[in-house]
């Protein structure tokens, strides 16, 4: 019996709450206070800040994604939760304890309540499986026996029960990335990294992690970071998230609030390339700028809630007596929520006449669809 | 051959195991150590000491530069130091040693830095201390380069020993002076080359051998 199948059985969860602005929540699992992080100016390459003005919140439970550009400063920010790297400015809270203000064995004994994976998994070569797990709790000094039983729990939880005696180098990448993820729960950790931990699988593979993650969470209530410049990643897994860009946070909150709304380019950019907002290249051919009789015009639907386009279609076509054409549509699901876009065509009277669009848009506005006309079709 | 031959080349060849046995032993308890931290000890690394990493660099490049016949002569009463006597087998340890201990550090400094940087950050993330992460990430992880680095130090040491006759330390390379040039005994020559090469052989078959068992599991078959 697979415990990693049993474990996909499990309750849908209450969506936890959403990252405060202004970090004061009492139960956060991690907060940045006020942090900045400055690489100094080294063998002639220039200073960089990778950080400024970094103010949030993660909550406890919660799994938040926090993407961004390469460059944007994720690695340095999950590298601050786990101590590897000190801010030069703010503090950094995880577990109500100030992790930054840690040293030595004090800081190593915080590390093992963190966990950590890796986009390259960083799997010992020389060990097998069973003993990459083992190695973090030899170094907590565990016994043997303990050991021993930790870690046939923790194959069994990520499903590889069977690669105990297996080296790395006769893994695949999710096998690997499944040991790594044993690895960094072998303490019972309360909080999980993830450094672009799918970046490096096939996308099969990554939704398989990504399940794998979502039931440890759920399972365990491991609190998990993702890092990420993966939209589909954030979509499947989080529900909190994170924008970074040049080192600053520049949206934060639910998933399904932040793409069903982005404000910022860079978030606007992440979601056009999880949802395609271009037409088919058959259709966007054909597009002209002037109506044509007995034609069509061409309006595209911003949908964004939950189930809002699900009778859109139908109920302009009832509501207002009219034969709507749907020339193409792309809905995705976003934290719950629909995010996506429908490319409708209305009818033009005999002469051309726009009494129908006008009609259409205004029907569409009362109900607070965005909508724009993209141009008309033959 | 006389029989009496024959006991020469065994002695001598019991000699030379002697000298490089001890002084492979001793050259690794100092040079791995030295190797380990030298290559750990710069700026922003596990120990970083850039200071002293220095320093400790400028004395095994000297150590390696000096010819070693002068390395013998030169160190001498150091020798009487530590051995009570500056001739003999025994006291010819003492230079083998710290020849080879410089020699050791820079091959287990080298395949130290092989080590994928990312598995230390790894330990580093669960609470290993610098000192675990050396003894059950770097050194386990440098093992197959950590014996071939190992075995060309005892080939090398091999070659050495053949120098300490100077100071009458016997072995196989003093047998060939003495007895295969200096009294025209060609065959006393030929013996020992043989044994010579029979040993290097034997040597670099075993570490190969060695390296090839822990490396197998190591990478893609």
């Amino acid at each position: 019996m697979n415990a990693h199948q049993s474990l996909a059985i499990g309750q849908p969860i209450a969506p936890p709450e959403a990252i405060s602005p202004a970090a004061t929540d009492a139960d956060a699992m991690v907060r940045f206070e006020a942090i900045a992080k400055t690489y100094p100016a080294y063998r002639g390459k220039p200073g960089v800040n990778a950080l400024e003005n970094i103010d949030f919140a993660i909550p406890r439970g919660s799994i938040t994604g926090v993407i961004g550009r390469s460059g944007a400063g994720k690695s340095s920010l999950v590298r601050l939760i786990n101590g590897l790297e000190k801010p030069t400015a703010g503090r950094v809270i995880v577990d109500h304890r100030d992790i930054s203000a840690l040293a030595g064995r004090e800081l190593r004994l915080a590390q093992r309540s963190i966990g950590m994976i890796f986009q390259h998994f960083n799997l010992l070569s020389s060990r097998t499986a069973a003993d990459n797990i083992a190695l973090p709790l030899e170094i907590a000094g565990w016994t043997k026996a303990d050991i021993k039983a930790r870690v046939a729990e923790l194959l069994a939880l990520v499903g590889i029960a069977d690669k105990h005696d297996r080296y790395p180098s006769e893994l695949s990448g999710g096998q690997k990335q499944r040991v790594g993820i044993a690895r960094a729960l072998a303490t019972r950790p309360s909080v999980l990294l993830s450094d672009e931990a799918t970046s490096a699988l096939d996308p099969q593979t990554t939704r398989a992690i990504l399940d794998l993650l979502a039931n440890i969470n759920r399972e365990l209530g491991v609190t998990i970071v993702l890092i990420t410049h993966e939209m589909s990643v954030v979509r499947q897994l989080a529900k909190e998230v994170v924008v970074l860009d040049a080192g600053r946070v520049v949206e934060s909150g639910h998933v399904a609030d932040i793409f069903t709304h982005p404000k910022h380019p860079i978030t606007q950019s992440f979601l056009a390339e999880a949802i395609g907002d271009s037409l088919p290249v058959s259709l966007a051919s054909r597009i002209m700028a002037e109506p044509a009789a007995g034609g069509l015009a061409v309006i595209r639907v911003q949908v964004r809630g939950a189930g809002a386009g699900d009778t859109l279609v139908a109920r302009l076509a009832r509501e207002l007596g009219l034969d709507v054409s749907l020339l193409s549509a792309r809905i995705d699901e976003i934290g719950g929520q629909h995010v996506g876009s429908l490319t409708l065509g209305i009818p033009l009277g005999i002469s051309g006449g726009e009494d129908a669009v006008t009609r259409t848009l205004a029907w569409l506005s009362q109900y607070q669809f965005p909508a724009e006309r993209l141009g008309y079709v033959a | 051959m006389s029989p009496e031959l024959i006991n020469l080349i065994v002695q001598a060849t019991g000699e030379t195991l002697y000298m490089v046995g001890i002084a492979a032993l001793l050259g690794t308890v100092f040079g791995l150590p030295l190797g380990v931290f030298l290559a750990t000890s710069r700026k922003g690394e596990l120990f970083a000491a850039p200071a002293i990493n220095r320093v400790f660099g400028i004395v095994v490049n000297a150590t390696r530069s000096t010819p070693f016949i002068i390395l013998v002569v030169a160190i001498i009463p150091f020798t009487r130091l530590v051995a009570g006597t500056s001739i003999g087998s025994t006291a010819a340890i003492v230079p083998l040693t710290i020849a080879s201990a410089p020699f050791i550090a820079r091959l287990v400094e080298a395949a130290i830095r092989e080590v994928d940087g990312g598995l230390i950050e790894t330990a580093s993330s669960f609470g290993a201390s610098p000192i675990q992460i050396v003894l059950k990430v770097l050194i386990p992880e440098a093992l197959p380069g950590l014996l071939l680095a190992l075995t060309l130090a005892v080939v090398s040491l091999l070659g050495y020993s053949a120098m300490v006759g100077a100071v009458g330390g016997g072995g196989l390379g003093d047998l060939g002076i003495r007895y295969g040039y200096q009294r025209f005994m060609p065959e006393m020559m030929l013996a020992v080359v043989v044994v010579l090469i029979a040993l290097v052989q034997l040597v670099q078959s075993a570490g190969d051998y060695l390296a090839r068992r822990v490396n197998r599991r190591l990478r893609q078959h």
